[in-house]
């Protein structure tokens, strides 16, 4: 498979008064296009740190990112982000915020509209569509994220912790609606989640992340039968991969 | 005890009858409930009467001559005068056009500075001083000096007034634009907004509620400014009136002018009241 995206050698250490912390350090990934690929670690590690790296919002100290073999120096509207909190706009209601990427590139508003219909329902926000954010629970928010992050068709999905704020069974069905999506539009995936089930469950390889300054120090490779159901959680191949992925998690 | 549980029964019996003339428990509920929704817009009215009634009884126990505090009636057939002849408009119209030029001069200085100020921080360090500076010197004290610089006309008051706007309404445009969320200027980037995106799908919305509360504060300070100039030096508008009728110890006229000025006052914040309402909808 071709790589989409690599990341090789990242450092990022942010100003402080002790002269300067470390966030992120010789951190390397490369992610084929297709792949769906889940970061654990512990809270603090610099998962988010990574995302933003990767998402071209955060130049890195050293090193480099490449999307498609070019350097990428910036934001490109081939990556879709969804942050790791929804990050809505109070003053947008639910579609003007899942629109918000259209409108940027300008595209027609009936257009718009009906993509985000689909998207609403996708994410089970019917009934929603002209409530303001304050009138939304977390749960409810973070669905808009998603709709957003996927209503303009980025080849590469960053998602930082979207199911974090989600009840679990409102979670298991968003995961399977998640791999539904992947599986019809075969994005680039890269996922932050702290559950472990979660992230063998979704992903092609787990990537586990030391204490701060975050660094690989294991990756298991995921390699359960796709399209997947939810039954799958219960087999043993797949309890065997959540142990190595938990064992191999610092702290 | 046994007294007791009678008067309760009474009670309850009493209950029962008023319950049984349903209709008029309907009503009486209705309006009650209409009232209690309503009640905000009856305070004002309750409180204006009684201000009137306060001052009335003050002319009253007091005793005083018209020429110190005049009565509701007399300053009342005062206004009527004055709106019969012109005069009152005449004055108005002059103020408001002040007003009118202050807002417009001083709201989008302040406004372009304010969005340049929280832009730049080496242009905050460099002019921040002055504009302390500036604010430091009461108005009312350079109000001559514009008077000199700028003649007695119109353009004197105009800049006075737009004075003393300038200075909150920077202060809330620059807190306004510095309090964006830089988790949404993140979303905007990765979204690849561009600079003119930026400012009007997230800067102005999001700084909306301190402009709305900068302009409340400047409409007040607006009319107040424009009375400031006209003190000053001037031969027309409501400060010039008040002048003129303390000359002639006209008490009544000076009551219309000041009411006149109170008015403008509560009209120009009640259009920012009403924008904010029709565009802060999304606050609930
Ligand atoms: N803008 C910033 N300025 C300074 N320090 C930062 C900044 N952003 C993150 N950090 C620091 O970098 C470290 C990593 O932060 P990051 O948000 O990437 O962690 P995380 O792995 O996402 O944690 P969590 O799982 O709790 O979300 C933290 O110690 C944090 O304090
Ligand atoms: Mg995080």
């Amino acid at each position: 498979m071709e790589i989409i995206l690599r990341a090789e050698h990242i450092s990022v250490i942010f100003p402080s008064p002790q002269g300067g912390l470390s966030a992120l350090e010789d951190f390397s990934l490369a992610v084929s296009a297709g792949e769906f690929v889940c970061v654990v670690g512990p809270s603090g590690c610099g998962k988010s740190t990574l995302l933003r790296v990767l998402g071209g919002l955060l130049p890195p100290t050293s090193g480099q990112v490449y999307l498609h073999g070019k350097a990428l120096n910036g934001p490109c509207s081939d990556i879709g982000i969804v942050f790791q909190k929804a990050n809505l706009m109070p003053w947008r209601t639910v579609v003007q915020n899942i629109i918000l990427p259209l409108e940027i590139q300008g595209l027609d508003a009936t257009e718009s509209r009906r993509r985000a219909a689909e998207l609403i329902r996708l994410v089970g926000l019917e009934g929603f569509e002209q409530s303001y954010t304050r009138e939304l629970s977390g749960g409810m928010a973070q669905r808009v994220a998603i709709a957003r992050a996927l209503i303009h068709d980025p080849q590469i999905l960053l998602l930082d912790e979207p199911f974090g704020a989600l009840d679990a069974l409102t979670r298991e069905r968003m995961n399977l609606e998640l791999l539904r999506i992947w599986e019809a539009r075969r994005q680039t995936v890269v996922m932050v989640t702290h559950n472990i089930q979660e992230a063998v469950f979704l992903s092609d390889r787990v990537i586990v992340m030391t204490t701060r300054p975050g660094r690989v120090t294991a990756e298991v490779p995921v390699r359960l039968p796709r399209p997947r159901s939810s039954d799958i959680v219960y087999s043993d191949a797949f309890s065997a991969l959540a142990w190595t992925v938990h064992e191999a998690i610092p702290g | 005890m046994i007294e007791r549980s009678d008067r309760l029964s009474a009670y309850v019996s009493a209950s029962h009858s008023f319950t049984n003339s349903g209709r008029w428990c309907v009503y009486l509920r209705s309006a009650i409930n209409f009232m209690r929704r309503q009640w905000e817009y009856l305070l004002l009215p309750l409180a204006l009467a009684l201000f009137l009634v306060l001052w009335q009884s003050i002319v009253w126990i007091g005793g005083y001559p018209p020429f110190i505090l005049p009565s509701p009636g007399r300053v009342y057939a005062k206004l009527v005068g004055v709106l019969s002849d012109g005069l009152l408009w005449w004055h108005m119209r002059i103020t408001l056009i002040e007003i009118a030029g202050g807002l417009v001069l001083g709201l989008t200085t302040a406004t372009v500075l304010g969005y340049l100020l929280a832009k730049s921080r080496w242009l905050e360090r460099l002019v921040s001083p002055y504009i302390v500076a500036s604010q430091a010197v009461p108005v009312v004290a350079l109000a001559p000096l514009l008077v000199i610089w700028f003649r007695s006309g119109q353009l004197s008051k105009v800049l006075v007034c737009a004075l003393t706007i300038f200075f909150p309404m920077l202060v809330n445009v620059m807190v306004g634009i510095r309090s964006v969320e830089p988790d949404l200027v993140d979303l905007m980037r990765s979204l690849r907004a561009t600079r003119w995106q930026m400012f009007i799908l997230l800067e102005v919305p999001s700084s909306l509620p301190m402009l709305l509360g900068g302009l409340k504060v400047s409409v007040t300070l607006s009319v107040i400014g424009a009375v400031v100039g006209e003190f000053v030096a001037a031969d027309r508008g409501l400060g010039f009136l008040i002048n003129v009728a303390r000359g002639h110890f006209d008490t009544p006229l000076m009551f219309v002018a000041l009411f006149t000025l109170v008015g403008i006052a509560l009209a120009l914040y009640l259009l920012v009241v009403i924008a904010e309402g029709v565009l802060l909808r999304w606050r609930g």
